[in-house]
């Protein structure tokens, strides 16, 4: 699998994601700067996590409209996987690749650390070594993380199994108290209708090696390097 | 030519920091704040001095940019 994570100014999880990336695939991921428009040709695109044009206007709206974007948005929809993590989440919205909007958190304050998520989803390239319903430990780290939409993109996102990873408690269940940051159905990542679209909010990347206190991020990783491998 | 563009959350979207805020008002001893809303101004000022022309053209960046129409309202002012 060829992967490329695009760095945007402001960018700050850009290299724990390469390490990710090539602890699962064996190589390097290509490092590609925003407002390069020449975008080799790769099998996953990354948006990765930071605080891109500082979170100006509003998170991920000017990243959206990078140089590089619309080689992106155009490899997506010719089936090109991308994954976008946390800043990424919200550059996917602002672009259109995702529907709805990451909102301020509830609590107005920045929040970082370890939740619990249940695996809503397990047909995607991005999930597929995940178990239906396994809840995992991974942390989020944001002050944007509010996932709003309307009732009909919500029930239409329920509808196509389109709700990838659901915020729960130790338990697997959904609670308000389980919902870190006020997010609509406590949904933590969302798929595109051809499920080759990924963002979510908490960090896999930060959490998939034994040296950083666990490894629920890590099966993310090996799920693309299998599922897209050349 | 000036454009000012006033973005305000939809109605029905939550909005914490206007709540945060009333909240801060009714701490201060101003009583009687029932609701606030929180948005944001943004002045722009111009080459283009057709008034149609220029509200066309701040429309457009608002539908691509200044605004999220996902959760935001837009309204554009025109003046000079």
């Amino acid at each position: 699998m060829r992967a490329a994570v695009i760095v945007f100014p402001g960018s700050n999880c850009d290299r724990d994601v390469a390490v990710s990336l090539r602890a699962a695939t064996g190589h390097d991921p290509i490092m590609h700067w925003h407002a390069d428009t020449e975008l080799p040709k790769v099998d996953l695109i990354v948006l990765p996590g930071g605080f891109s044009h500082g979170d100006y206007l509003r998170s991920g709206a000017m990243a959206a409209h990078a140089p590089v974007m619309r080689e992106v948005k155009a490899r997506a929809d010719q089936g090109v996987a991308v994954l976008g993590i946390c800043n990424g989440f919200q550059v996917l919205t602002e672009c259109g690749l995702l529907p709805g909007v990451l909102m301020r958190n509830q609590s107005l304050r920045f929040i970082c650390r370890d939740v619990f998520l249940r695996v809503e989803a397990t047909d995607t390239p991005f999930t597929a070594h995940y178990a239906p319903d396994q809840v995992i430990r991974v942390p989020v780290a944001h002050h944007d993380g509010n996932y709003f939409a309307d009732p009909a993109t919500l029930d239409l996102l329920e509808g196509e199994g389109r709700v990838a990873f659901r915020y729960t408690d130790a338990d697997g269940t959904a609670s308000a108290a389980a919902n870190p940051n006020g997010s609509r159905r406590n949904i933590a990542g969302v798929l595109s209708a051809n499920r080759r679209v990924l963002g979510l909010m908490p960090h896999p990347e930060r959490l998939a090696d034994p040296l950083l206190g666990g490894t629920d991020g890590a099966p993310l990783f090996s799920a693309l390097a299998e599922s897209l491998a050349a | 030519m000036k454009a000012t563009v006033h973005v305000t959350l939809k109605n029905g979207v939550l909005d914490p920091q206007g709540k945060a805020v009333q909240s801060a008002l009714g701490g201060l001893g101003f009583a009687g704040v029932e609701e606030v809303r929180q948005g944001k101004v943004i002045e722009l000022t111009l080459a283009e001095t057709d008034p149609e022309a220029a509200r066309a053209s701040v429309e457009k960046m608002c539908r691509e940019l200044l605004a999220n129409t996902v959760i935001e309202d837009y309204r554009v002012d025109i003046e000079g």
